[in-house]
């Protein structure tokens, strides 16, 4: 098999750093699958890597239109890397439409790899060109590689009794086998990954694997490259490691949280994108006695984790933007009555139903101050798609401690974007401590607090001479009673917000990476982790004095927050907002904070932080964000 | 490590108390204006509950927003008194993550039928658990007097001085609709059988639902006075019981049939012969239906079990499918976050 001859054939070979590549087609072409088969090669491989997918709104777009274009964007290197990627080095488009959408993405110079059997004149009107682009000579800043791999798919697959339609639909993996030899990579993972896949449809494992290898065939004995690249594996920290996502490692989070604390874990949910996958995943896992609820709207998915919390299990719930402004009556009533569930928000795009599956991080000042009342709830956001795991059990950890609502806020960048990870032992992770109410005689105080946490006890139905009512109107301090009395409300109300302020003794400080102190500081939360960090990284090599900072406790903030702040001279707060963190960062601290939004639904690039950065340190005018019209993955 | 064990286990008493009607009275003063119908209501639930024979500490009470969902302040077991309409929801993951438990859920014509009714349907279609329990006295009455979903066609109140413009919801109607397996009717003042139709729902196993006429002496009294005081109450309103024909009148002496699908009133019927017999079990609801479209004048008023009918309940069904992951094999976290590809950096 051509798999251990890759590095014999003629061809010269070039040694990379890091390679962006995004695989583009109909969405019926399983662009997916092919990124997903590419990823896992070069992860068993030992590169660090990060994706990102692009599906598009429509479940089912007409095929070969723009709307039903879906794409996979995978970054790969030798060194520590923190995004998929700014614009890919590598195009591959399945057909115009492709093309179309995601060429305003691609490097000027860079690989454009197409399908040319699909830019005939019924695709090319669907994608509205005029003209042939493979002809006209609008592609002249590429390097164009025109393929027939419809027409060569077909014949690798002559003779095999499968339909037209299920011959065509192996296109991918002929696309996939000549990348995979492009990178000099083997075909054994997914030779691996088809056998099990298809274990029960031979006929379809025959025809995957006969287009797979002659893609790599075809490279192998084509003329069109000249030479093969090779992007050696990345000094990573040893362990064992798996690929994982946002949402698979927020709902092994949240598994982990039960598992640590002991406690069966319940999770009311109404389905929404892009957090659905965390119901799919956390409904497989009864065996760790989950219990799943598919709730009747996002009021009943919050009421049902409330009255779980309220039995003494791990109340949680989950959503996006839209369905966080409907749990919010029912989060204040968690807030009222001091019981510790967490509200998951994997934040999506724009107001109402704005962009579903696009990302953006608006969602803070609504997770904030988003309810009626003087209201307060401790808030977390991982930071990178693997974070999500350690962050889901903070979560709890602090629920369950300080006995409060803690919202944790994902996005749609993180939860569906995914990355390597190193598989952590159990005794590496946090502990949560808890602890229901001790049996007592006499009458039960559910409002006696304690002294140091200001948490109340935790005192779940069963429990013998515990008997007490709660609700959310407000109670006098102690017993719990409805009390109407202004200096209780006044002393609640500052209690409330008090217990919350507390969780500062129990987060770690925020980390700087970087200069101690200097010229600029780039503070974030959230999903911007890997191009701030990589931004700040870059203008460092350029011999500048820039620090960043990550925050991932937004409520209460880290305890030297403020300090932090105070070491720079300048301070910029890159966000897929209009400038929430910095609202709340201005106002808390008085810092002349400086903003940098976006508001697109994409992720920032790396190059547009660091344009920035030279902006505020004065190198350069003022720097404009530029939008391309591709309706494919920008990294970042 | 593995899963989690249910840590509530050891929490729940085995001894079966010896309990009386004061147990379950709070150092709460009650609230509610004098007169209310609430009143009694608190009064055969303090009397029946502890007829159940459950301790206290595995009783909760969960209601809404409204004068009826006051009701666990004055309960002396484990209460929640949340927020508006949504007290089957906590309800539905509180019995969902503790089978165990017993659970009431409190609440009224506005809150269960208007704010809450979506939750209130998928509570009864799910058959969790639950007894619910819902006060209906046709008017909002914390908010001082507004018509609610009930309230009769035309109704004059504070906000419809002209008369209101909507048609009323049957809450039994609605209740059959959504597939309850227990559907009651009762009287605020008709203490004895108000009892019996407590005592009922909490016995059956899967959701119960009991309206019960409520009276609001303060803005909509005597609502159900026509047919409900104690000196027509024997005239003007009919007692389901299974099995038996259905009759009315001081001394039983009229009767119902059927003509069609369609109930008449038979004037002293000397035989039962021809008289429409009720029947709670019957899967087909269609009985019941024709049972809840019998209103006052034309026919006397339907109280009683409408339906009462055996299902799995939804607490029962998810706590099974866990019961049989855990029986074959109990999640192990280590084996959990290895699932799937992995591979092993030196």
């Amino acid at each position: 098999m051509t798999t251990e001859t890759q590095l014999k054939s003629e061809h010269s070979v070039e040694e990379l750093e890091r390679v962006t590549i995004r695989f583009a087609g109909d969405s019926g072409d399983g662009m997916q699958l092919t990124g997903t088969q590419f990823t896992r090669t070069a992860a068993v491989f030992g590169n660090d890597l990060a994706t990102l997918p692009d599906f598009p709104a429509e479940i089912r777009a007409p095929a070969g239109s723009l709307p039903g274009v879906s794409g996979f964007q995978i970054s790969f290197a030798s060194t520590e890397i923190y995004t998929p990627g700014d614009r890919p080095d590598v195009l591959v488009a399945m057909n115009p439409a492709a093309l179309k959408t995601n060429l305003g993405d691609l490097k000027p110079g860079g690989l454009l790899i197409v399908d040319k059997d699909e830019f005939e004149p019924t695709n090319l009107k669907k994608a509205a060109y005029d003209t042939n682009p493979l002809e006209d000579g609008s592609l002249a800043g590429y390097q164009v590689v025109p393929i027939s791999i419809t027409r060569q798919n077909e014949l690798a697959l002559e003779g095999l009794p499968l339909s037209a339609k299920d011959k065509f639909r192996c296109r991918n993996f002929y696309a996939l086998g000549l990348i995979l030899w492009l990178y000099g990579r083997t075909l054994d993972t997914t030779i691996k990954w088809a056998t099990e896949q298809f274990k029960r449809r031979p006929d379809i494992l025959e025809a995957n694997l006969r287009a797979l290898r002659a893609g790599y065939n075809f490279g192998e004995t084509t003329e069109l490259f000249r030479v093969q690249y090779r992007v050696p594996p990345a000094k990573v920290p040893p362990g064992t490691y798996r690929h994982i996502s946002g949402n698979e490692a927020t709902a092994l989070g949240f598994v982990a949280a039960s598992v640590l604390s002991g406690l069966p874990l319940f999770y009311g949910s109404y389905p929404i994108t892009p957090a659905s996958d965390i119901l799919h995943e956390l409904s497989k896992l009864k065996n760790f006695g989950i219990k799943t609820f598919q709730a009747e709207d996002e009021i009943a998915a919050i009421g049902a984790a409330i009255g779980a919390a309220y039995g003494g299990h791990l109340g949680l719930t989950g959503t996006s933007g839209p369905g966080l402004a409907l749990k919010s009556e029912a989060l204040n009533l968690a807030v009222m009555t001091e019981l510790p569930i967490v509200v998951i928000d994997v934040q999506r795009a724009g107001p109402s139903t704005g962009m579903p599956t696009k990302t953006e991080q608006a969602d803070l000042l609504q997770a904030m101050f988003g309810r009626n009342g003087d209201s307060y709830v401790a808030i977390v956001a991982p930071c990178t798609p693997s974070d999500c795991f350690i962050m889901a059990i903070e979560a709890f950890r602090i629920a369950l401690k300080h006995m409060v609502p803690v919202v944790f806020l994902s996005d749609g960048y993180l939860g569906n974007g995914s990355e390597p990870w190193r598989i952590p032992d159990i005794s590496e992770l946090p502990r949560i401590e808890w602890k229901y109410a001790d049996p007592q005689e006499g009458k039960f105080n559910p409002y006696l607090r304690d002294p140091k946490t200001l948490a109340r006890p935790w005192a779940v139905p069963g429990q013998k001479g515990l008997e007490h009512r709660i609700g959310g109107l407000e109670k006098s301090g102690e017993t719990g009673d409805i009390s109407y009395d202004p200096r209780n409300h006044h002393e609640m109300t500052l209690a409330r917000k008090a217990k919350v302020d507390r969780i500062v003794d129990d987060i770690p400080p925020l980390e700087v990476i970087g200069p101690e102190e200097g010229d600029l500081l780039v503070l974030g939360w959230g999903g911007t982790y890997g191009s701030i960090t990589s931004a700040c990284e870059n203008a460092r090599k350029r011999g500048l004095s820039v620090a960043s900072a990550h925050l991932r406790y937004l409520n209460p903030f880290p305890a030297n927050l403020g300090d932090v702040l105070k070491r720079y001279r300048k301070v910029l707060i890159p966000e897929l907002n209009t400038g929430q963190l910095a609202l709340l960062i201005r106002g808390r601290f008085l810092v002349d904070a400086i903003g940098f939004n976006k508001i697109s639904g994409q992720p920032f690039k790396i190059a547009e932080i660091e344009g920035k950065i030279d902006e505020v340190l004065g190198l350069r005018d003022e720097y404009v964000l530029e939008f391309t019209r591709s309706a494919g993955v920008s990294g970042g | 490590m593995t899963a989690p064990t249910v840590p509530n286990d050891g929490l729940i008493s085995a001894d079966l108390p010896v309990l009386t009607r004061k147990d379950f009275v709070t150092d709460q003063e009650v609230r509610w204006c004098p007169g209310c119908g609430d009143y009694s209501i608190l009064a055969q639930m303090q009397k029946m509950l502890p007829e159940l024979g459950i301790a206290r500490e595995n009783i909760v009470f969960i209601s809404g927003i409204g004068c009826s969902s006051r009701f666990p302040y004055y309960v002396n077991t484990y209460g929640f008194h949340s927020i508006h309409g949504r007290a089957p929801t906590i309800a539905t993951g509180l019995k969902t993550a503790r089978p165990e438990l017993t659970v009431f859920v409190i609440t009224g014509d506005g809150d269960g039928l208007s704010i809450g009714g979506n939750h209130l349907l998928h509570a009864m279609r799910r058959n969790v658990d639950l007894n619910i329990i819902l006060f209906n006295n046709r008017i909002y009455g914390l908010t001082k007097g507004q018509y609610s979903p009930t309230s009769e066609f035309g109704k004059i109140t504070k906000s419809s001085p002209y008369g209101t413009t909507e048609r009323p919801l049957n809450p039994i109607r609605i209740a059959l609709a959504a597939g309850a397996t227990f559907v009651a009717r009762s009287v605020d003042r008709d203490t004895k059988h108000l009892e019996e139709m407590l005592y009922r729902a909490a016995k059956h196993r899967g959701v119960s639902f009991v309206e019960v006429y409520q009276n609001c002496n303060i803005f909509n009294d005597g609502a159900f006075a026509a047919f409900a005081e104690k000196e027509v109450r024997a005239e003007r309103m009919v007692y389901l019981e299974h099995g038996k024909p259905l009759r009315f009148g001081k001394n039983n002496e009229h009767g119902i049939r059927l003509n069609g699908f369609t109930p008449e009133v038979v004037e002293n019927a000397e035989s039962d012969e021809g008289l429409l017999v009720h029947d709670a079990h019957a899967e087909n609801i269609t009985l019941a239906n024709i049972l809840v479209g019998m209103d006052y004048p034309e026919f006397p008023v339907p109280v009683g079990v409408f339906r009462d009918v055996d299902a799995p309940t939804f607490d029962q069904l998810v706590q099974q499918q866990v019961d049989e992951a855990i029986a074959k094999g109990r999640g192990s976290l280590e084996e959990v976050l290895r699932s799937g590809e992995t591979w092993v950096v030196e």
